[in-house]
């Protein structure tokens, strides 16, 4: 089981700020990502490949190969705007 | 030890000024950067910033682009708040506070820790306009700025 945090756009299209998924091992952020599109509502639009978002496992940015294990806390969300 | 803050309050740019000061004899330069919401953006009036965090993420992120900065320069002392929250135009957002022994340092560091803010910490900021609410889209300018200190 993975924790999913979305922030931003991302949570507000999703309707949620977060919610556990099972993935089935070995897991990459590539595999989730197409999971989660795999799934009914605005997953597949939210997450569509030519939207731009970002994804952080252990609140560290990492690319889409990135491995997944079991407790990690993933959090996908739109390119950041602080500052 | 270098100060990292994400709150809700305003802050005092001379208080974290003469905080700095008071904690070193050997530095010869401060350089700080005050960021602040403006009121219009993109074409449109903003009446109203709310600003969105990941915690956790973003004291880690901003403590790592400060660590990542004195492995570069010769920082004595560092600061950088950001707030959160709802802001108005005209209020501080951001404050980079470098302090250093000579004023080059000192200047390069604070816009390094602004560059690598503004691409690398998990903030988002949604504005408020006469059309509505929006989130603000990243600005490949931004990028840009960030990718000029990896050729360095």
């Amino acid at each position: 089981m993975l924790k999913v945090l979305y922030f931003a756009s991302i949570r507000e299209a999703l309707e949620r700020d977060a919610e556990t998924v099972d993935v089935p091992t070995p897991a990459t952020v590539a595999g989730l990502v197409e999971l989660l599109r795999s799934r009914a509502g605005p997953y597949a639009e939210a997450l569509a490949s030519n939207r731009r978002w970002r994804v952080a496992v252990n609140q560290d940015m990492v690319g889409l190969s990135e491995p997944l294990k079991a407790g990690d806390e993933v959090a996908i969300f739109p390119p950041v705007t602080g500052g | 030890m270098f100060t990292i803050r994400v709150q809700h309050h305003d802050f005092d740019l001379s208080a974290e000024h003469a905080l700095v000061r008071a904690r070193h004899r050997d530095v010869g330069a401060i350089t700080s950067f005050v960021g602040v919401v403006r009121d219009i953006n993109d074409g449109s009036g903003v009446s109203q910033m709310s600003l969105e965090h990941y915690p956790g993420m973003t004291e880690a992120a901003l403590k790592r682009i400060v660590n990542d900065a004195a492995g570069r320069w010769n920082i004595i002392d560092a600061t950088v708040i950001h707030r959160i929250g709802t802001l108005q135009p005209s209020d501080q957002i951001v404050l980079v506070l470098v302090a250093s022994r000579h004023r080059r340092q000192a200047f390069e560091a604070c816009e390094y820790i602004m560059d690598f803010l503004k691409t690398r910490a998990p903030f988002w900021k949604k504005e408020t306009t006469p059309d509505g609410s929006r989130w603000v889209d990243a600005r490949s300018v931004d990028d840009d700025a960030q990718q000029r200190w990896e050729a360095k």
